[in-house]
């Protein structure tokens, strides 16, 4: 096979052109420019700077943070996703809608607004303070922005499915005498989980690389409450190009590997169901 | 979707009733203390000092800079990422190549990027440290904390909007009517825009909806190559940041308003997008 096959269809030249030429320079280049760099002082220099007891806290509270906010958004994801499709209740198409304000909200106003509520002295987090529980400024209101960012992840990848299922599927389960559990457990849950999944890694991907809505809610004392991205703009702001390279490519490294799992988990759902 | 289609439950096909209603209230309390508490603390802390107030902190020079650069960025970034998209989306779906797969998996990257790391790169690249960056600032051209880094940060995040919108949809629709328009003896501009436009309007609109509210919002990437400069390099986000810092609550959540208003009306257009044209939109069948 030819790299290009002939086709009777205009514009090649342009199209191909715009198109590596605006990939290059936006995306490749610059992405380039970090391999480069880190390239530059090998991988011993790369694990010199990484390996420091602040580096592996903040890379270590990243991934467990956002570990935990992406389970929690894959139950309250597929909650969402099944209460919005199988229920009827006033105001779903609000509820709906109100999924997606994660995406369209900007994350700096996420991250004051999270913070205004769930401060001491706001109004979640005084009644937090009753029962002694500290929320914000502390690894619970890390907890919390990373909810909010990936919250739409996973009900967006579910709800779809749902509205695909074959309600006949159900009733021949239950005729067939199984309980309404032993469905769920056995017959829908196998259907939603490869969607369930990618909107798993989805979420989780977005909360390792989040910075805006965590910054103003985490506190950020260093070894604590400190995430990855925050020590990488600190490192930029002391000029220490060194350091922020090398944290940049432990974080883009871990991304890669997450793409590729989404990728395998999509590759893996669609041989076994067909689509996802 | 619509509520005549649903059969009437049946005990054998769904939960129970207190069990369906735990879960309604779940699902309702959960977005009440995540999303919808959020939304109205916004306004709330914004007007705490009343209307004028909040108005006369936006009235404020730098505060007016901010929302001026902020639409700058975003009118220079929103043409060029749906040019890249329909330009992408047309190399794609209209020839067959060697690498397809992974051309799209590259347009892909910027979503699991963290924006930090983005802003980073493009400091490597074009700050005044590199080789690139060094010979632009000494002919007077300088990227980094200036305009041109803030719309390249702003391009990285929104990349693969329009694009990712787009493709899913021209494939559907296949080559067959512009191979007729094309037979018939139309130009390839004409093609695009008497046969492709038409059919991918809508999908190029949500795309470019998507693609503008996070243009307008984006903080990490554009935090780290923006240098932060008020009145110059500070951009909406960037502002709240700083006035936030300094303990400026109503001008903080005032213009942190303004963007939520925005989110909002994003929001809107989105779903009535989604009512009304959801068998023209890959959005509403892909995810």
């Amino acid at each position: 096979m030819a790299l290009i096959q002939r086709s009777p269809m205009p514009g090649l030249g342009l199209s191909m052109g715009i198109t590596l030429t605006m990939l290059s320079i936006v995306v490749l280049a610059p992405i380039g420019a970090l391999l480069v760099q880190g390239a530059g002082f090998g991988l011993a220099g790369l694990w010199d700077t990484i390996n420091r007891p602040r580096v592996w806290a903040a890379l270590s509270l990243s991934f467990r943070l956002s570990l935990l906010a992406a389970a929690f958004n894959l139950f309250f994801g597929i909650l969402l996703a099944w209460v919005l499709v199988r229920y009827r209740f006033p105001g779903r198409r609000l509820i709906d809608a109100a999924v997606d304000l994660p995406f369209a909200l900007p994350t700096a106003v996420a991250g004051i607004a999270l913070t205004a509520l769930y401060a001491p002295n706001g109004a979640f987090g005084s009644l937090a303070r009753e029962i002694g529980w500290k929320i914000a400024y502390g690894q619970w209101g890390i907890f919390i922005a990373l909810v909010f960012v990936g919250l739409p992840f996973v009900a967006r990848t579910v709800q779809p499915v749902i509205e695909e299922i074959d309600r006949e599927v159900e009733e021949a389960s239950a005729t067939l005498g199984a309980s309404r559990a032993y469905t769920l457990r056995r017959v829908i849950w196998p259907m939603l989980m490869p969607a369930a999944l990618t909107g798993f890694a989805l979420s989780l991907a977005r909360a390792v690389g989040e910075y805006g809505s965590v910054i103003f809610i985490a506190g950020n004392i260093p070894l604590k409450t400190e995430i990855a991205p925050l020590l990488i703009v600190i490192q930029l702001e002391e000029f220490n190009y060194n350091g922020a390279t090398a944290i940049g490519l432990a974080m883009l490294t871990i991304s890669f590997a997450l793409l590729l799992a989404i990728n395998l988990i999509q590759i893996w759902s669609r041989r076994r169901i067909g689509h996802v | 979707m619509s509520d005549t289609t649903l059969p009437r439950p049946l005990s054998a096909v769904t939960e129970p009733r207190a069990i369906r209603l735990a879960l309604i209230g779940l699902a309702v309390g959960g977005l009440i203390l995540l999303v919808f508490a959020p939304l109205a603390v916004v306004f709330a802390e914004a007007l705490a000092q009343g209307w004028l107030a909040a108005l006369a902190s936006l009235g404020n020079p730098d505060a007016l800079a901010a929302i001026r650069l902020t639409l700058t960025v975003t009118a220079i970034a929103m043409p060029l990422n749906a040019a890249f998209g329909l330009a992408a989306a047309w190399f794609i779906t209209r020839f067959d190549f060697r690498g397809k797969a992974l051309l799209i998996t590259l347009i892909d990257l910027p979503f699991s990027v963290s924006p930090v790391v983005a802003g980073l790169c493009i400091v490597l690249l074009f700050g005044a440290n590199s080789a690139l960056g060094g010979w632009l600032v000494a002919n007077g051209h300088p990227i980094v904390f200036a305009l041109p880094g803030i719309v390249l940060a702003t391009l990285f995040v929104t990349f693969p909007f329009v694009a990712r919108e787009l493709i899913p949809v021209m494939i559907e629709q296949g080559r067959s009517e512009e191979e007729a328009a094309l037979t018939l003896g139309a130009s390839g501009w004409r093609v695009l825009f008497t046969v492709t436009l038409p059919n991918i309007r809508w999908a190029l609109l949500y795309g470019v909806l998507l693609c503008t509210a996070r243009a307008m919002g984006e903080f990490g990437a554009v935090a780290v190559v923006s240098g932060k400069i008020r009145g110059q390099t500070a951009t909406m986000p960037i502002t709240i940041e700083m006035l936030y810092n300094e303990y400026l609550s109503v001008a903080a959540f005032s213009m942190a308003g303004v963007l939520t208003m925005l989110a909002l009306l994003t929001l809107l257009l989105k779903t009535a997008l989604e009512l009304r044209h959801a068998d023209q939109l890959a959005a509403t069948r892909r995810h």
